[in-house]
């Protein structure tokens, strides 16, 4: 197995599903000539040429609801959108037609549509450009929402979705490209909709996924060094959720802190803590809790910023207070 | 209004402090001071005619990431500029909040933009609109760049500001690339003022490396806009010679004959000509206002270099007009 970037995982899977599949295509703003703005098309141009790599104007509703149409007749597009950030101004082509035109044709049409983005704060970009909204697109059913957190399962996931019948949103995170892992060579899947236990423990559960599972395997890290042994579960999919890996964890360990970039409220460690309240209750020996970004639009100024943004600290002094509590 | 020599020579300096507060920028990105710059070298000309063409501080302004020199024409100082792009405290546009290039200067009623490209010219529309209903006579003015106008919104906002006769200028700023993606990429019509054609305003181009041009354009925009004329939407053809920002490399996509060729028709070099074919401007005259703004530059640099970060709990706030600071 090589060891390489997130970057060059996700390059990986598009490059491979492109030659693998001549329906697949790439559209978005910079993703040809320039190779994409976190350089993940880098060189697809010159090898799939200016029609299966297309420049578009910047215009993200008609990027996506292009992508849709195309999709509709029975190609393969993979959308990039610069940011998530710059999604919103295609939210009624994600939430009012991707999502639900394969339910309102009565199964008639599908739509295999990729909307590669990315996410997450920690760039010093402003509030505009560093949100992980990533809650609000799980919201909607009828997209399927994946957000990685390792090289080895982007490049599985992403051909999962471009393999997907169903419309996903592929959230990659702006500061994990440069994360070094295992990845396996060649046609290397990972099913969307699966949960997966990333570290073995026996006191405590760590519920997390993207960026924040980095944190999180840092937090029982140190924890380890002190004698407290957490499990870290990895999300993976946001939707359809899979619970499975984080009840069977919970029903051993009984005690779990949720930890996730994006905003508190209404979140997803809000879903996740219910839904163990929900299905695993008398299991529960001290409440549940969750770190999350400080409920402000994230500031510019670095210092500002790190102080808003979930901590490998906040993880531990969590853990330790549902250990304690 | 005839221009004076005096505010001509105005004009020019204004131009030349933004460039070289602009370069600096760059050299202080480069030197790790500063996370991120976004570049209006070769603008200046189209921005700083279009700022002396309305009533600075009263009219109102939507502008986007590259007007810098239309925020020096509007008041914003050097000190100011170097203070937001090192997230300082007291920094004008957001108190360090939001990401350097996002004007926001309530005392020259210049409104702040967001990621997605055109939302500003949306907004002008909507003050346009609220200006009408008021029933005063100011105008407002929106600029973007020529990328700008493949975006839904910005057919919306030029529509709603046509069809309701409001006073808005919209100025495309065609640097002929939207970073690295060509114009010919973006729009089928060789001028963001064809557009005009089927909106229904009237739709010009202009030199946009020639001040006076510009301003004359520009005046006669704000002058109809002012009398109930309505909208306006003028290109301004300008040159790009840097990269997009300060995360970009062009040599990817442009040649550099083409850089060269731009640098031969910067806005600088033309406006200068201009001004000097005109008796108000020489060789001495600019040989004593480089002297000045170096001098203003490495002054606002040091002022921001002493100047504190604010404090995290600054974080926390102002999210909501009504809350009480805590602790």
């Amino acid at each position: 197995m090589a060891r390489i970037t997130m970057r060059e995982a996700i390059s990986q899977a598009l490059w491979e599903e492109m030659e693998r599949d001549p329906r697949v295509f790439i559209l978005g703003e910079e993703v040809g000539v320039w190779g994409g703005t976190y350089a993940v098309t880098k060189g697809f141009y010159d090898h799939f040429g200016p029609e299966r790599v297309r420049d578009t104007p910047i215009a993200e509703a008609a990027i996506v609801g292009a992508a849709i149409g195309a999709a509709l007749v029975g190609t393969r597009p993979v959308a990039e959108l610069m940011t998530i950030n710059f999604a919103f101004a295609a939210m009624d082509h994600i939430v009012n037609e991707a999502a639900k035109l394969h339910y309102m044709f009565g199964g008639q049409m599908v739509l295999p549509l990729v909307i590669r983005t990315v996410g997450g704060g920690g760039r010093q970009l402003g509030a505009t450009h560093s949100q992980t909204p990533d809650a609000v697109f799980a919201h909607f059913p009828g997209l399927k929402v994946v957000a990685p957190g390792t090289p080895a399962d982007a490049k599985g996931l992403l051909k999962a979705a471009i393999r997907s019948q169903d419309p996903v949103m592929f959230i990659e995170h702006a500061t994990l490209y440069q994360t070094r892992g295992e990845v396996p060579e060649g046609d290397y899947v990972v099913p969307i909709g699966k949960s997966t236990i990333q570290r073995t423990g026996k006191d405590i559960t760590i519920i997390t996924y993207s960026k924040m599972l980095e944190v999180s395997m840092k937090a029982a890290d140190q924890l380890a060094g002190e004698g407290i042994e957490a499990e870290v579960v990895d999300l993976r999919t946001l939707r359809p959720l899979d619970m499975e890996p984080v009840l069977e964890s919970f029903k051993k360990t009984n005690r779990a802190v949720i930890v996730e970039e994006g905003w508190k409220s209404y979140g997803v460690g809000a879903e996740i803590s219910a839904r163990i309240y929900e299905d695993a209750f008398d299991y529960v020996d001290a409440p549940i809790k969750r770190v999350a970004q400080l409920e402000v639009p994230l500031p510019y100024n670095r210092a500002l910023e790190q102080m808003a943004l979930p901590k490998v600290e906040q993880v531990v002094a969590a853990v330790k207070e549902v250990l304690n509590g | 209004m005839a221009l004076t020599a005096e505010i001509k020579r105005e004009m020019y300096w204004t131009m030349l402090l933004a460039r070289r507060l602009d370069e600096r920028a760059w050299v202080l990105h480069r030197q790790g001071k500063i996370a991120f710059h976004i570049s209006g070298i070769g603008h200046e000309a189209a921005q700083v005619g279009a700022a002396y063409a309305l009533r600075r501080g009263e009219d109102w302004v939507t502008p986007y990431y590259r007007d810098l020199a239309l925020m020096v024409a509007l008041g914003y100082t050097p000190t100011e500029f170097i203070l937001s792009l090192m997230g300082k405290a007291g920094e004008p546009n957001s108190g360090a909040r939001q990401m350097p290039s996002h004007w926001s200067l309530r005392r020259a009623n210049a409104v702040s933009h967001s990621a997605p490209v055109a939302t500003q010219c949306v907004h002008a529309a909507g003050i346009g609109l609220a200006i009408k209903l008021r029933g005063d006579d100011r105008v407002v003015f929106t600029t973007l760049g020529e990328g700008s106008t493949s975006q839904g919104e910005w057919y919306e906002a030029v529509n709603w500001a046509a069809v309701h006769q409001l006073p808005v200028i919209f100025m495309v700023q065609n640097n002929q690339y939207a970073i690295s993606v060509p114009s010919a990429k973006q729009m089928a019509v060789p001028s963001a003022a064809d557009k005009a054609c089927g909106l229904g305003l009237r739709g010009l181009s202009v030199d946009g490396s020639n001040v006076l041009e510009v301003y004359n354009v520009m005046s006669e925009a704000v002058e109809r806009a002012r009398s109930g004329g309505g909208p306006t939407l003028i290109e301004a053809r300008v040159n790009r010679i840097t990269p997009h920002s300060s995360d970009d490399d062009d040599r990817s996509y442009r040649s550099r004959e083409e850089v060269e060729e731009g640098k031969r028709n910067d806005a600088i070099l033309i406006s200068r000509q201009v001004l000097e074919k005109e008796g108000v401007l020489n060789a001495k005259l600019v040989e004593e206002m480089e002297t000045k703004a170096k001098e203003m530059v490495d002054a606002a640099v040091a002022a921001a270099e002493a100047a504190p970060y604010p404090d995290v709990s600054e974080a926390a706030y102002p999210v909501y007009v009504e809350e009480v600071r805590r602790g």
